[in-house]
């Protein structure tokens, strides 16, 4: 308890846990909405989301591990994969559905976005974004699949099977006619409003349908 | 009787209670009356009657879960319920009863019929898990608990919680079935079939009218060491027997005890003897062998469509009794009517049994769900 008179602030929601695309979702998502999270790990966003804004959080999770860890924390989290689990949902059944870094490891991300605006109201994708130019220069210099801090791995060990940028994005939202509600571009710990193609190291984008 | 609450800490003794019911009605058209159930308490009620779970156990289990009995043996699920555990004692009042059927303080076939004067025997009506979540609920009413906490057990006692969820749902909040399926496949109505088939060719079973005399004791045995196999994994089995000899350095050459193995199901047999009755094999089993929770439609979708719980599902990776598919299926038809589930699948080596022995993960899962209940609740 903080001594009478002293106000308490509450740590912003990203560095609380640790992550800028976290905290983009945590001001998108309306209070006391139904929010389904895909890949929702150890649970530490819909926690915050369930204690902070009251949402009715749900959690998948493919690492049996990892969503042990969530449940443990209180979140109605189940083991499956998001690729099959989806099917499942009824139409509009959440407000929002998440996709935070994972877009780029499911096998079939066209159906995984389609499935989430039948399933939610909204979609909300956070995403690496491959075209940033610690990217195209790791490429360019070294002539080997690009290894750079935002993607650390070698190719062969990569949970990432589908690389994708800024713009590929954009171009697909037009394509599904996607309507893009908000986007927002994250380098470090700052929001981009330039050339974000190029020097965004993530994405965020709030799309419907 | 009302006011027996009371707290329990490690190697407390507890007691066990006896409720008493005029008239129960059963699945099949018959009444019982009256009907004793045996229960015990930990924990204590808060004034608001919100803090309330009900564990429900498993086919052999009893009304001692938790703590020290008076005659000095641990509770089935001690490991899981007391201060500071899984269920936390000092936040929840945590009650568990025997079921219907049982033969450890509740009325079964053991019991005396008031109208013979004699055991019941065949007598007694078949049951279903239904009935026995009847039973539980009279108790639950007699404790003046309008709405529990949660519902939880393992095995049978997971086909309760799903009875529960479904059977009551504005009386229970949560319900957490684990290692268990919402109808008993044909494999599981095999092995309880062998075990069935094993009493009743033992001579001293006497068309269940043995109460006066021998009870079948080898049928009685060599069902429980057919459970015991199917409770075990083929690796639990490795690790802990191997193809080790029993005191002796080679083979007999005779059909003596061999194998450690041998010994260790030989052992169980005669064990479960001594506690337990074997026309309540055969009643218990059957409950299990005709619980289909969609009520013989096939819509376990229609059948959930009543509960209004949040469910915690639990399937343990080597159980190949109550095998992950048969949870999952649950918690498919769970998610597709958005009800609010969660599921995971435990890595454990010990096959059936893990539910009450490997229990650390587990109770880390079942202590973050039922805190957010609560928390929800209050």
């Amino acid at each position: 308890m903080a001594p009478a008179g002293q106000t308490v602030h509450k740590p912003f929601v990203g560095e609380l846990l640790g992550r800028e695309d976290f905290s983009i979702i945590s001001d998108i998502v309306e209070p006391n909405s139904k929010v389904l999270d895909l890949g929702c790990g150890e649970g530490e966003l819909l926690e915050w989301l369930a204690e902070n804004k009251g949402v009715e959080a749900r959690g998948v999770e493919i690492s049996a591990a990892k969503a042990q860890k969530a449940i443990a924390r209180g979140v109605s989290a189940y083991q499956g994969d998001i690729d099959e689990v989806l099917e499942d949902y009824s139409d509009h059944a959440f407000d929002y559905v998440i996709l935070s870094q994972t877009l780029q490891e499911t096998r079939n991300p066209l159906k995984v976005l389609r499935d989430m605006l039948r399933v939610g109201r909204r979609a909300i994708v956070a995403f690496p974004n491959f075209g940033h130019w610690s990217v195209r220069l790791s490429l360019l210099l070294t002539g080997r699949a690009p290894k750079t801090p935002l993607f650390p791995y070698e190719w062969f060990d990569s949970p990432n099977i589908h690389f994708l940028t800024v713009h590929d994005f954009d171009q697909l939202a037009r394509k599904e006619g996607f309507t893009v509600e908000r986007c927002y571009f994250i380098a470090g710990r700052h929001r981009l409003t330039v050339l974000p193609n190029l020097l965004a190291e993530e994405a965020v984008y709030l799309v419907t349908k | 009787m009302r006011n027996c609450y009371h707290k329990i800490s490690p190697q407390m003794t507890v007691e066990t209670y006896t409720a008493q019911f005029e008239t129960i009605s059963l699945e099949n058209g018959a009444s019982l009356s009256p009907v004793c159930v045996a229960y015990q308490t930990y924990g204590q009620l808060n004034a608001a009657k919100s803090n309330a779970i009900l564990i429900l156990h498993a086919f052999s289990g009893d009304a001692h879960a938790a703590g020290i009995s008076e005659d000095g043996k641990p509770g089935w699920w001690d490991n899981m319920i007391g201060p500071g555990k899984a269920f936390d004692t000092e936040k929840y009042f945590i009650i568990c009863s025997n079921v219907l059927g049982g033969c450890q303080g509740t009325t079964g076939p053991s019991s005396i019929n008031p109208q013979t004067g004699c055991p019941y025997g065949l007598g007694f009506p078949v049951i279903t898990i239904g009935d026995m979540v009847r039973v539980q609920m009279r108790l639950v009413e007699f404790l003046g608990i309008e709405r529990l906490l949660a519902v939880a057990g393992g095995s049978m006692g997971g086909m309760q919680a799903l009875e529960w969820a479904v059977t009551y749902p504005d009386r229970v909040a949560a319900a957490i079935p684990i290692a268990t399926t919402a109808r008993h496949t044909p494999q599981q109505i095999a092995f309880n079939e062998v075990g069935r088939q094993a009493i009743m060719a033992d001579p001293d079973w006497n068309g269940g009218n043995y109460y006066s005399g021998r009870p079948p004791g080898r049928g009685l045995a060599i069902a429980r060491m057919v459970g015991h196999i199917t409770y075990m994994s083929d690796e639990s089995m490795r690790e802990k027997f191997g193809r080790r000899l029993r005191e002796k350095e080679k083979f007999g050459f005779d059909f003596s005890v061999d194998f450690e193995v041998e010994s260790y199901l030989r052992y169980r047999g005669s064990q479960f003897v001594n506690r337990f009755d074997a026309n309540s094999y055969l009643y218990i089993t059957k409950a299990e062998d005709y619980f289909d929770l969609t009520n013989g439609t096939g819509s376990l979708a229609d059948a959930f469509s009543r509960a209004k719980a949040r469910f915690l599902v639990i399937s343990f990776s080597s159980d190949w009794l109550y095998p992950s598919y048969q949870s999952q299926e649950i918690v498919r038809v769970l998610r597709r009517s958005n009800h609010d589930v969660a599921y995971c699948e435990l890595p454990s080596n010990y096959g059936h049994d893990a539910f009450l022995v490997d229990v650390a993960e587990q109770t880390d899962v079942v202590r973050g769900f039922l805190a957010s209940t609560h928390k929800e609740r209050a």
